[in-house]
Parts: C-alpha cells; structure tokens; sequence
C-alpha cells in the first residue's frame, strides 16, 4: 500500500470510527430514554472515537515516514560489498545517491554495475516491505484505538470533556510550531555553521579581507583558507542596503506624511493601495526589471558623463531594492504618524504654527521613535532581500565603496554556493550556512529592537 | 529723505513688536510650507512613477510572446519513412527536412539547406509526431500543417531584429530573410496565439519553452502550503488568543511569531535544506519540501492575520454563548470562529500571494533544476513560476527576455487576482460591531 492511499485509508476509518461511535451513544441513549440521559451530545461520542482511532495511527505514519529512508539506507549500505562500504563518506554517498536514482527511476550518474542493480533490488524489497509494515500497524492501531474507545462509550463518559481537551493539546501543539521553526533555524544553521568554523577560524571569517570560495576547493592552493574573509561581502551588503535606503526613508517617509497630514480622502483611498503594490510585486520581478532595464540605463546615462559603470553596478541593485522598500517605511511610518495624538498638533496651530512646521517640530519629534523602528525593520529586509542582488548585483566580492563598481552581498554568496552541487565536507558549501547564521544573528538582532521600540511607542500614546 | 527710509528710521527707535516679527517671516514661512508640501507629493509621485515605469516595461517587452509565428508546411506523409513496425521512432525531422526542401526545390548545397531547416523549430518533428501516433490513418495523405517557426525567425517577424545588420553578425542570413519574404508572400507564415506557452514545460528553443510545468508546480506547492497553513495557523491563532493565559511561555511564542514574520525569506530556504532535505531526507526539487517550507515562511502571516480578526469579534459574542450554557471550546467554535473566518480566509489569501511570488527559498532546496516534464505529484521534480522567471531572465537569447516578462505578466496577473479576491472578501464580510 502506497504511503499516499494509506493516508486516505486512515482517513476513511476515522470517518467510519465517528459513524460506529456516534451510532453507539444513540444505541445505549435510546436504552436510557433518550439522548437528554447522555453526559454529551453523540457526536462528541462519535469526535472521540474518531480522534482515538486517527490520532495515533497519523503519528506513526508521520513518524515512520520521516525515518523510513534513514533507516533503509543504513541496511542498504550495511549489505554493500565491503569494498564498497569502505570508501570515504562521500564517494559512498556518491554510489547510495545511483542507487537511489536506480530505484525511483532516474537517470543515474554512474555505470549501472551488478552490485548496484543488487543494492537497488535490496533497496526496493526493503521499502516494499517498509510500507507493508506500516500500513499493517497504522491500521491496526486505528482500529484497535476505535474500538477500545467504542467499548467504553456509557452515559456518564464525559465524551465532550475528553474532546475538548484533545482539541486543546492540538491547538497548544500547532502554536508551537512558531518555537519549533526557530529551533529548527538556528540549528540546521548553527551545526553547518560550526563545522565550517572547525575548518575555517571564526575570526578568519569575519575579519579578512578577501573573499574567494570558488579558488579554495583545490586543497593545494596557497592560503586557501585565508578566501574565506567575509568583510567585502559584509562590506558590498551594507553598500546596497545603504543605497536602498537613501531611496527608500526620504521618499517613503515624505509619501507618509503628505498620505497622513495633507492628503485629502480620496487621494488617500487611489494611492494607498497603489502603493501598496509595490510591496506585493514579487522580488523576482524586481530582480528582473533592475537586471534588464535600470542597469542598462545607469551604464548608458554614465557612459554619456563620461562615468565608468559596471554592468552590474552597486547602484541599480541598490535603487530597485529602493523602490521596493518604499511602501515598507512609508506604510508603517504612515501608522505611526496616525498615532501621534491630534492634541499635539491643535497644539502647535494654536501657537501660530504652520502646517510645516506643526510637523516638523511636533509630529515628527512624537512619532520619532516608532519612524526609527520601521526604518530599522526596512534595513533588516533591505539586508535579507535575495532576489534582486542575485539577478542584478555581481559575484566578484569587491572591497569598495564605489557605487558604479560591482559588489557582492551576504543572500548571492548564499545562493551561489548553494545552488547546483552541494558538498557538505567542503568549506566552500559550508561557508554559506555561516553567512547565513550571520545574517539571521543580524536581522534578528534588528528585529527584536525594531518590534520593541514601535511596541514601546504604541503604549505611549494608548 | 523718503518715506520708507522714515519708515526704517521709526522701525529702528521703537522696539520690535511680535507681531511684526511674525509678519515679516510670514511669507517665507509660507514658501516653506508650500515647498514641504510639494516634497511629499513629489515622493508619491516618484514612487507612482517607478510603479508605473516597472508596469509599463515589463508589459511592452512581454506582450509579444503571447503571439508566436508558425510556418505552413505541406507535410506528405511518406509511408516509406513511416511504414516501420515502430511509428514513435520513425524519422520525423527527415520528413520535415523533405517537406521543407520540396517548398524550395531550388536551394542547393549543404550549408544552404542547413539554414534553410533552421527556419523551422525543432518542435516541428515532436508536433508530427503526435499527429500520426494519433490518427495513423494519415500515412500516405498530404496534410497541412501549421508548425511553430524558429525563435530568431520569431524575433525577426516581430520586428526585434534590424534586417540591415543580417548579413554582418546578424542571426540569420540574407538567404534566409529572402525565404521567409516568399513565405511571407504566400501567406504560410503567421502570427497565431501561442498555446505552446501556456501548455508546454521548459525548453532550451525558447519557441518551445513554455510555462505550463511552472504553473503546475505552482499549483501543487501552493496546494501543500494551503493545507497545512490555514489549518495550522488558525489554530495557533485561536489558541493564542482565546485560550493561552498570559505568561512567560505565550510571550514566547508571540515574540517568536513576530520575529519569523521578519526573518529574510532565504533563511527559511536554509531551514528547508538543513531539516528537510538532509536531516528527514525528503526528495529535492519537489513540490513537498516548497510547499514546507513555504508553510513555515506564511505562517506568521496568517496567524497575525487571524488573531486581528479573533481580536475583532466583540467580547458580548462571547459572553452571551458562554451565558447560555456552552463550553469555552462550543463558545469558539460555533460563534467566534466562524465569525472571525472572514477575516482569517483575507489573511491567509494575502499569505498564499506572498507565497506565490517567492522565490529564495525554493532555490536553496533545489527547485532550480531545468525540468522538462510537467509535474503532477507532489514528489516530481518540479520548478515554480518564479523560479522560471529567474531561470528564463539568464538565458542568453533574446527571445526569452519576452518569455520572461511573458511569464511575470502571468504572474502578476495571479497575484493582481488574489489580492482583489482578499479585498472583495473583506469588503464583503466586513462588519462593524
């Protein structure tokens, strides 16, 4: 039985476990006089059932689903010819990955050889009889569930008690999984990461000056290890995101405040949302406009003042991501100046101020703290935007402040280290996880700050 | 001595008045005003524009390809090439080759008849190929038959090649422009909707690439996503808000749930990698893991979303079923809940259009691949639209710049759609207490 149709079995027999409970409640009420004598209503009786008889079928599925191929694998490869078993780890991985191919049917890398026609079958066997397994038991064990809780169904089980209490373990369950995902972050991350600072020096990383992963793969290479200074990533990151906001915070905040003080209703209803479009475009689409359109156009106009521009210019990423970034700063500090009290600008008009100026000196000092909270919140997503610096900043990691000049930021190192082949002995693909620990340790550093500053501020004026 | 002078002189003796202080700086002061109005209208104007520009360049590039140009070809199906026991492996390009050489019976030499095939896409011979495994009663028939052109025969009939330029580095040659003018002329070459981009998977002929294995990919993880995301996320929702008593450990979740709602989407991909591929090593490029983790990346959104709406239904709801004898769960059950969905489904719309657009993720767990078939489990290799936009905007050849922006339109028109759809739905159900 094929995991997918097991799924829809076991479904099926908790749909038929709600029938036989709820049908039992009525069988021993009708006894009783009516279903008024029952401690619940019977469809709590036909719930429970139900929930015995799912519940801890699905979790063995889960489970076993999730562990079947470790598992498989391990037997398969303890059943290698020796000599097979004894290569080092990733050309034995090499060989399991054929294998693997062979069964579900893909192209395979290798010459198919006797041994591995062997090791597929074995593979095969293994999983057939896996999921005969698993079907046999998760069955059962539904069925077991269902009328073990069947047998007990009398008037007084307090059937909806039960329930609910079920009910609310999975809710407690599903809201963790917030807390599970940050774990699962820092440590897929943090166990990368560490290997790769055992080969690489951690202040290697974040002090030197010279970034090259892609020469460091040969192991005779001079100073291999000395390739892996992340300062012109950290660097060329910094640059775009400054560029970013140069564009972003005047014209966000100035769109924000014309939005919150000047602007009349329906000129505030037709650009609002049109704004708000320009944060629902995809980042891809901005990668590709800043790629084919604005880069070329930044080459050209520098070329006609005489300016050496790369084609892969600090600044084209830079003014896209920009533009991006707009409708963040300005919708969130467009909340924030909506907060600040109406008394303090009746306040300053009172006192013969202009509007201008009721602004400038009033408003903008009360709303600062929270102006400052969504500008952080803009620089962290200014610093974790991938798209855009993938498709239109460059590889070379340069360490310069030139915005005409092509820099390398923190998200394409990731994504070029990781895309295509991935070797998780070789500094270089661990390199990225380091990159990427870097980059969650900052953002959520930023996070954190930003969310309690504009916290602290919304209480001062509720 | 002059009045104004007298004036001045006046000024000079008597001390200033506030008022005429405040008089003298009022023009000025005005200026001002007008100048830092005239700033935040200019900073929405810019963004509008940039909006604009965005719009308008990607619409004019992409346009095009929804049009493709075919060629007529009089195919005879020759049963000496196709009389063999296995049709499938018959030689089709040979028949278009032949069916091309009869059209211009005068083209000689190699080289010649070479550029003479490229005219026709490679596609031609699979799309034969199909016809006859469908109905081999055309064996021996002469049939006509419109076949897609080459990609540079596409440009050029678009108008993207300058004709001039042919002969010197241009992409085709002026034997070639000479042929396709005769063609033109007999009216066997047009410009027809193109089917093929909607249908076909990806390709490396641009006049064969189409968007149809992205779409279903598409599909298939934003399906995964939406069964596991709205149902998680409503849950946690409910909990944190009607059930959860204030403490260290709510807090917790809450400040967690914040944070993931700000962590850069390419973490999450990480995340994917580190867990799902080599940890429960789940298959790569498939449309499970993306739909994981996606799953985890929408969350935060909809569980935020859903709270605002728990937040929205007035305590009175709650307190009149409680009164009349329900449960804390019957409570939220049957009246809370279906009372905040409205605004549950808006959320989780706007989270499923964040989710359609992404595109980082999916690259660290491998949908990046160059996929061919079109996927229809939920394990197949498979790519998403956005990561074929990515994929399409390397390509060197000139002809996928208008596949791309081809693409983004579609895209675009997705996302315009659900996001109307959010709005019509909260304008709908929207209720003030």
């Amino acid at each position: 039985m094929s995991p997918t149709t097991l799924f829809a079995a076991l479904l099926m027999l908790s749909a038929a476990a709600f029938y036989f409970g709820r049908q039992r409640a009525f069988a021993i009420a009708g006894k009783a006089g009516g279903t008024r004598h029952l401690h619940s209503r019977p469809t709590y009786y036909g719930l429970l059932t139900a929930l015995w008889c799912g519940i801890p079928a699905l979790l063995i599925f889960v489970l076993w689903l999730g562990f079947e191929d470790k598992i498989i694998t391990n037997l398969v490869i303890a059943d290698l010819p020796n000599a097979i078993r004894h290569l080092p780890e990733n050309r034995l991985n090499l060989v399991v990955n054929d294998i693997k191919n062979l069964v579900t049917g893909n192209i395979v890398a290798a010459e198919v050889d006797a041994t591995m026609q062997a090791g597929a079958a074995h593979y095969r066997s293994l999983q057939a009889t896996s999921n005969a397994a698993l079907a046999v038991v998760a069955l059962s064990l539904g069925i077991v569930g269902a009328v073990g809780v069947r047998s007990r169904i009398s008037r007084t089980l307090r059937a909806r008690n039960l329930v609910e209490q079920v009910i609310k373990y999975i809710l407690i369950a599903c809201s963790c999984i917030a807390i599970l995902t940050t774990i699962g972050i820092v440590l897929s991350v943090l166990y990368e990461a560490l290997r790769f600072f055992k080969a690489i020096p951690i202040t290697d990383f974040l002090f030197g000056l010279k970034w090259s992963p892609q020469m460091a793969i040969r192991a005779d290479q001079v100073g291999s290890s000395g390739a892996f200074g992340a300062i012109p990533v950290f660097l060329g990151t910094l640059l775009i995101s400054a560029i970013a906001m140069a564009v972003a915070v005047p014209v966000g905040l100035m769109s924000a405040i014309y939005l919150a003080e000047y602007a009349n209703r329906r000129f505030r209803d037709v650009a609002k949302p049109l704004l708000e479009i320009l944060a629902g475009i995809p980042t891809v689409v901005y990668g590709f406009f800043a790629a084919i359109t604005v880069a070329p156009f930044i080459r050209n106009s520098g070329s006609v003042l005489g300016l050496e521009v790369s084609s892969e210019s600090a600044l084209a990423a830079g003014l896209v991501m920009g533009i991006m970034i707009i409708p963040f700063v300005s919708s969130l500090s467009d909340d924030v100046i909506n907060a600040v009290p109406q008394a303090l600008r009746d306040g300053a008009y009172s006192l013969g101020a202009t509007r201008s100026e009721a602004i400038k000196q009033v408003v903008l000092p009360a709303a600062l703290p929270g102006i400052v909270g969504s500008v952080l919140l803009a620089v962290s997503r200014a610093i974790g935007e991938t798209m855009i610096v993938v498709m239109a900043a460059g590889l070379a990691a340069n360490l310069t402040l030139n915005p005409f000049k092509t820099v390398t930021t923190v998200t394409v190192q990731i994504v070029t280290l990781l895309v295509g082949d991935q070797e998780f002995d070789s500094p270089k693909t661990l390199a990225a996880f380091a990159l990427g620990l870097v980059l969650f340790i900052v953002t959520l550093f930023l996070n954190v700050i930003a969310l309690k500053v504009v916290r602290k501020y919304r209480e001062q004026y509720e | 001595m002059n009045k104004a002078d007298l004036i001045r002189a006046e000024e000079k003796k008597t001390p200033k008045r506030t008022i005429d202080v405040v008089r003298a700086g009022l023009a000025k002061r005005y200026r001002a005003e007008g100048r830092f109005k005239l700033y935040g209208l200019g900073a929405i104007i810019i963004s509008l524009l940039c909006l604009a520009i965005l719009f308008i360049s990607i619409v004019g590039k992409g346009y095009p390809a929804f049009q493709q140009t075919f060629i007529q070809l009089e195919v005879f199906f020759d049963p000496a090439v196709l009389g063999q026991e296995n049709l499938s492996s018959a030689n089709f390009p040979g028949l278009v080759k032949k069916t091309l050489r009869n059209m211009f019976p005068d083209v000689k030499g190699r080289s010649d008849k070479r550029a003479l095939y490229q005219l026709v896409s490679t596609g031609a011979a699979f799309q034969l190929r199909e016809m006859i495994l469908k109905d081999p009663g055309l064996v021996g028939k002469t049939v006509s038959v419109w076949v897609p052109a080459d990609d540079d025969v596409d440009m050029l009939m678009k108008g993207h090649f300058d004709r001039k330029m042919s002969e010197s580095g241009g992409r085709l040659n002026n034997k070639q422009l000479a042929w396709i003018d005769e063609l033109s002329r007999q009216g066997k070459i047009e410009k027809r909707f193109n089917t093929i981009f909607f249908t076909s998977g990806d390709s490396r002929e641009p006049e064969l690439a189409g968007i149809g294995g992205a779409a279903s990919g598409t599909v298939l993880t934003l399906v995964v996503t939406l069964i596991l995301s709205f149902p998680i996320g409503v849950a946690a929702a409910v909990y944190l808000e009607e059930f959860a008593s204030k403490n260290r450990w709510t807090d917790l979740i809450e400040v967690n749930v914040n944070n993931l709602a700000a962590v850069p989407s390419i973490v999450f991909g990480l995340l994917g990698l580190g867990v799902f591929l080599n940890f429960f090593g789940l298959p790569r490029s498939a449309p499970l893991v993306g739909g994981l983790v996606l799953t985890l990346m929408t969350l935060p959104i909809i569980i935020i979303a859903s709270r605002a709406a728990l937040q929205s239904v007035p305590p009175s709801i709650r307190e009149g079923a409680l009164g009349v004898g329900a449960s804390k769960m019957q409570m939220v059950m049957h009246h809370v809940l279906p009372l905040a969905l409205p605004g549950m489904l808006t959320g989780t719309i706007i989270g499923m259009a964040r989710a359609l657009g992404e595109t980082a993720p999916l690259l660290m767990i491998g949908m990046v691949a160059f996929i061919v078939d079109i996927p229809t489990g939920f394990t197949d290799p498979s790519t998403v639209l956005p990561v074929q936009i990515y994929l399409w905007a390397d390509s060197p050849e000139r002809a996928f710049v208008e596949r791309t922006s081809a693409a983004i339109i579609v895209l675009l028109a997705f996302l315009i759609i659900m996001n109307a759809a959010a709005i019509i739905l909260r304008k709908k159900f929207e209720r003030r207490w």
